[in-house]
């Protein structure tokens, strides 16, 4: 009864082709914005933030960028763990070697720097497709790794091998480092999640989304009907790695302040991957789904196992592995489309609820 | 207008020459020495028995195997290979038996997805393009209508208004080939090779299938040429008619002609 | 200049003005080659006979492992403890965990494989990560994570031919590889069940369709695999111990795959082989100018070059794609 489009006809193709055609649906991101920019603010704890909400924010940008490159076009990779990587030394070296820049302007920068290196690592995609693409993807995953684990000109070379961040203002706050206040960095992040997300949704909508979408579900097809693949495929990989390297310098800057290569190793890049499945492949709204639920996962499971029920840290850090393991093998097989579809599908019983049918 | 009014019309202008064109796949021969060729504005039926080598040839025509011998002149410009990318931006566009729809997409997604190959080429313009439309803002708004306004006019030109947001995997197969059709129509080709687009349809849908294809022939003066087992509908419809048989061409001609040559009776249509 | 030397000529130099050392890197290579190979072989069963390429085969390896040093030690499942009565001899756990493997397979089947029969083969992929996952954590919790020693009896010890140390369990392990490359080609090849495998790679439904039991089938390999891997998980847990780093053998086994192609058991082999060779090869000769770890991406690299110029590998099928 409430969530009805009765009488909502839409009478222009630019209404129709509008992000939130329904009102309900306007209404319902309207308060989470307001939640998310005005109540969590004034009521969340430190704990919130550093535990909660800003790695949600962060795992969000990176999934939203993986489900670019894996969910709309199709191309698989295992490297999410090493371009943030890239992102994070990105930010460190030009936070450290340009003090002056805005750290808005590092973190965009960080993010084109990982759109070149992703081109780079995108070139194979023409000739190799599928898993063989996986292996290429885990190629540049280790040999990326192993650079910045090797050559310490990346941590300036601090003899810990770890990086961290300057304290940097905007408009007179200081938003990143320990000494920035949580709200800080919280915004920091939000802002560019927002805002990036926005443009990823308007993006996928448009023609590039629609290219992307016709290689991956047939790309003897796309070719066939005047897509050129080439410029298709490494126009994912620049897109994904971009918001890919944004999502690493904020992991970097805004979330813990410092970092190691070691960090960024091929569990994150698992663990990226299995919020995009989780989530919903090919969807904007999924990318946020699933990364909350693999940050909320693991805390709720050790409250309860641990904290209720009294197991030790690692049985409950096994059974945890266990549950994702099992939990991807069920959504793939349910529910491809992941938490997204379920959302779906649960809007669709609304329109007609309280009625069965 | 029928096809034989059409015939009345002199097609003049050569828009395709096929010349010699051999294809094997290791140690199998799918084509050998074919020539032929298509007129500009006319509907060309190519018919024959099942493995005669139809559906490779329309492949060859817009790239997507590469020939072993032989050449293709089309607008003028002769080559023996091509990618299929190219083929389609310089007007060829095409149908198939299997229908190669885009499954993930809705009817008016696929729809657009024929737009596509009117985006601009060069790096630094696709990075414009891909900038304004990641703000949808002035231009890439612009563009967007557009497309969305021409799409709807093939949607109305097919009658495919209520299936406008549906996944196209969930469509019948005879839906699904208009919507095929419909994807082919909108890359706005010169020369359109539908493969058996009335496979798998009833007496009705063939009805209206034969129907958009004339219109199409008629009112927007595309070349087509297609692969085709009904009989009826080949005499209906073209112009001429190319026989092929275990590769080779075994004739060439009017629809009249080729249903009493001895050599096609023989191999393909039997006596009536 | 002086870079150049370094990187084209020294290590060549190195090579041959200590050949006796030269010959031991190699052989070294050549054992942790058939360590991959037998990994590898894993892999193209299942994928020769189901098209899923199973991530998850590192992990089968482990978890076969640390079931049989589980029952060789008596511990009881999930409570970590261990009582010697329960202790059994090497080839009476060998059988256990054998019969283990198989009754893994079974699960498999049913809940992993049977959901998902039609769908596209990234999915699969991705599902066999999952799968990967659930044994990780499964074996951990059963047996534990630590590290654990595993003899079963394989002989050890040294000797040496003309300067050159060999190792005995190094020829052992090439042999026992030798073994089962032969059975499972012949298996292949030769058996009315290996034909059916064939056809089941080649297309699921056409298989169903001649009434070849989709459903044993699959058993049937993934026991097999399960088998491989329990012999794969014996060699490597012998030489290095039975712990977690035995997984990420999985991620190794996919540049092998695609040197010897997926669908090759004898590319399996090769390929294991050029992979190990190169790598100790490299690391050794080339590894001290970058400070080490060359072993960390080589095989990736290696594979990703032969990706762009080979992508059949050496002994794969070439991909014809039709429309």
């Amino acid at each position: 009864m409430l969530y009805r489009e009765t009488g909502q006809f839409k009478t222009s193709y630019s209404a129709d082709q509008a992000i939130f055609p329904i009102f309900q649906d306007k209404i319902f991101i309207l308060v989470w914005l307001v939640i998310a920019f005005v109540a969590v603010p004034l009521i969340a704890s430190e704990y919130w933030f550093q535990v909660i909400l800003i790695p949600f924010l962060v795992f969000s940008l990176a999934t939203l960028g993986l489900n670019i490159l894996v969910g709309y076009c199709g191309q698989i990779s295992l490297g999410t763990g090493a371009f943030m990587a890239v992102g994070a030394f990105s930010a460190y070296k030009i936070a450290t070697n340009v003090p002056d820049l805005n750290i808005v302007f590092v973190i965009l920068l960080s993010g084109l720097i990982t759109a070149g290196v992703g081109i780079l690592f995108g070139l194979p995609s023409l000739r190799i497709k599928g898993f063989y693409l996986a292996v290429a993807t885990l190629a540049a995953q280790f040999f990326l790794i192993w650079v910045f684990n090797k050559f310490g000109w990346f941590v300036n070379y601090s003899p810990s091998g770890s990086i961290a961040i300057p304290p940097m203002k905007i408009f007179g706050v200081i938003v990143t480092s320990a000494k920035a206040d949580p709200v800080a960095r919280y915004f920091l992040a939000l802002c560019f999640t927002v805002v990036l997300a926005l443009l990823a949704k308007n993006l996928v909508r448009g023609p590039t989304g629609r290219s992307w979408m016709a290689i991956r579900d047939m790309d003897i097809a796309a070719e066939i009907i005047g897509i050129k693949p080439l410029a298709t495929k490494l126009k994912a990989f620049a897109v994904s790695s971009f918001y890919i390297g944004i999502a690493g310098a904020l992991f970097f800057s805004a979330w813990l302040g410092t970092a190691e290569s070691d960090a960024f190793d091929i569990n994150l890049s698992f663990d990226v991957l299995f919020m995009v499945i989780i989530g919903g492949l090919g969807s904007i709204a999924g990318s946020f789904l699933g990364a909350a639920f693999i940050v909320l996962l693991p805390i709720l499971l050790s409250n309860i196992f641990v904290g209720e029920l009294g197991f030790a840290v690692l049985t409950a850090k096994h059974i945890e592995t266990m549950f994702f393991g099992g939990l991807i093998i069920f959504f793939l097989a349910v529910e491809p489309h992941g938490l997204a579809r379920l959302w779906q599908i649960t809007k669709e019983k609304l329109r007609i609820w309280p009625f069965p049918h | 207008m029928s096809a034989v009014e059409n015939a009345r019309q002199t097609h003049s202008e050569v828009l395709l020459d096929v010349d010699g064109i051999s294809l094997s796949f290791g140690g199998v021969k799918a084509i050998r020495g074919v020539s032929f060729n298509i007129m500009k504005g006319e509907i060309r039926a190519i018919i024959g028995p099942n493995g005669a080598g139809k559906t490779s040839m329309l492949n060859v025509i817009n790239g997507f195997y590469h020939p072993q011998e032989g050449k293709i002149t089309y607008k003028g410009e002769t080559r023996r290979r091509m990618r299929s990318h190219v083929a389609a931006r310089q007007g060829i566009a095409r149908t198939f038996q299997n229908v190669a729809l885009f499954t993930g997409m809705s009817t008016l997604d696929n729809l657009m997805t024929g737009r596509l190959l009117k985006m601009r080429e060069g790096i630094l313009q696709q990075t414009v393009d891909m900038l304004l439309q990641a703000v949808y803002l002035g231009p890439a708004k612009r563009h967007e209508m557009n497309e969305r306004k021409y799409v709807e006019e093939i949607i109305d030109f097919l009658e495919i208004e209520a299936i406008r947001k549906v996944p196209v995997g969930r469509l019948p197969y005879g839906l699904q080939k208009r919507v095929e059709l419909g994807r082919a129509i909108a890359m706005e080709p010169d020369l359109l090779l539908l493969d058996e687009p009335m496979a798998g349809m009833n007496l009705e849908e063939k009805g209206d299938m034969s129907r958009f294809i004339i219109d199409l022939n008629d009112q927007y003066g595309t070349t087509i040429a297609l692969i085709e087992h009904d009989m009826g509908v080949v005499m209906d419809l073209s112009d001429r008619v190319l026989v092929l048989n275990y590769g080779e061409k075994i004739a060439d001609g009017t629809p009249a002609e080729v249903s009493a040559n001895q050599d096609v009776i023989d191999a393909y249509l039997g006596v009536s | 200049m002086e870079l150049l030397y370094a990187v084209f000529v020294a290590p060549f130099v190195d090579m041959f003005s200590y050949p006796a050392f030269f010959a031991e890197v190699v052989l070294g290579g050549l054992t942790t080659g058939v360590m991959y190979s037998l990994v590898a072989l894993g892999f193209v069963l299942i994928f020769k006979a189901s098209g899923v390429f199973n991530f998850s085969q590192g992990v089968l390896a482990l978890f076969a492992a640390l079931t049989l040093v589980g029952l060789m030690t008596g511990t009881m499942p999930f409570t970590l403890k261990t009582y010697s009565a329960l202790a059994l001899p090497e080839w009476a756990a060998i059988a256990v965990t054998g019969v283990v493997m198989v009754g893994l397979a079974y699960a498999i089947e049913r809940i992993v494989l049977r959901p998902l029969v039609n769908q596209d083969e990234i999915i699969l992929f991705m599902a066999t990560i999952g799968l990967a996952f659930v044994l990780e954590g499964l074996g951990d919790m059963m047996w534990g994570s630590d590290v654990k020693a595993l003899d079963v009896g394989i002989p050890t010890g040294s000797f040496e031919v003309k300067g050159v140390l060999v190792q005995v369990f190094d020829l052992w392990a090439a042999g026992i590889a030798a073994v089962l490359v032969v059975i499972l080609a012949v298996f292949f090849q030769k058996t009315k069940i290996g034909r059916a495998l064939r056809a089941v790679a080649d297309d699921h439904q056409a298989a169903l369709s001649v009434g070849i039991p989709l459903k044993t089938i699959w058993i049937a390999v993934w026991s097999v695999a399960g088998l491989v891997a329990l012999v794969a998980g014996i060699m490597w847990g012998s030489k290095s111990g039975v712990q977690f780093s035995l997984s990420l053998i999985a991620l190794k086994a996919l540049p092998v795959l695609i040197l010897g192609g997926f669908t090759s058991i004898p590319g399996a082999i090769v390929g294991g082989l050029i992979i190990g060779v190169g790598e100790k090869i490299a690391e050794v000769y080339w590894g001290p100018l970058v400070n080490g770890a060359i072993e960390n991406w080589f095989a990736y690299v290696l594979a990703l070059l032969f990706l762009l110029y080979r992508p059949q590998g050496l002994f794969g099928e070439k991909i014809i794609e039709r429309i």
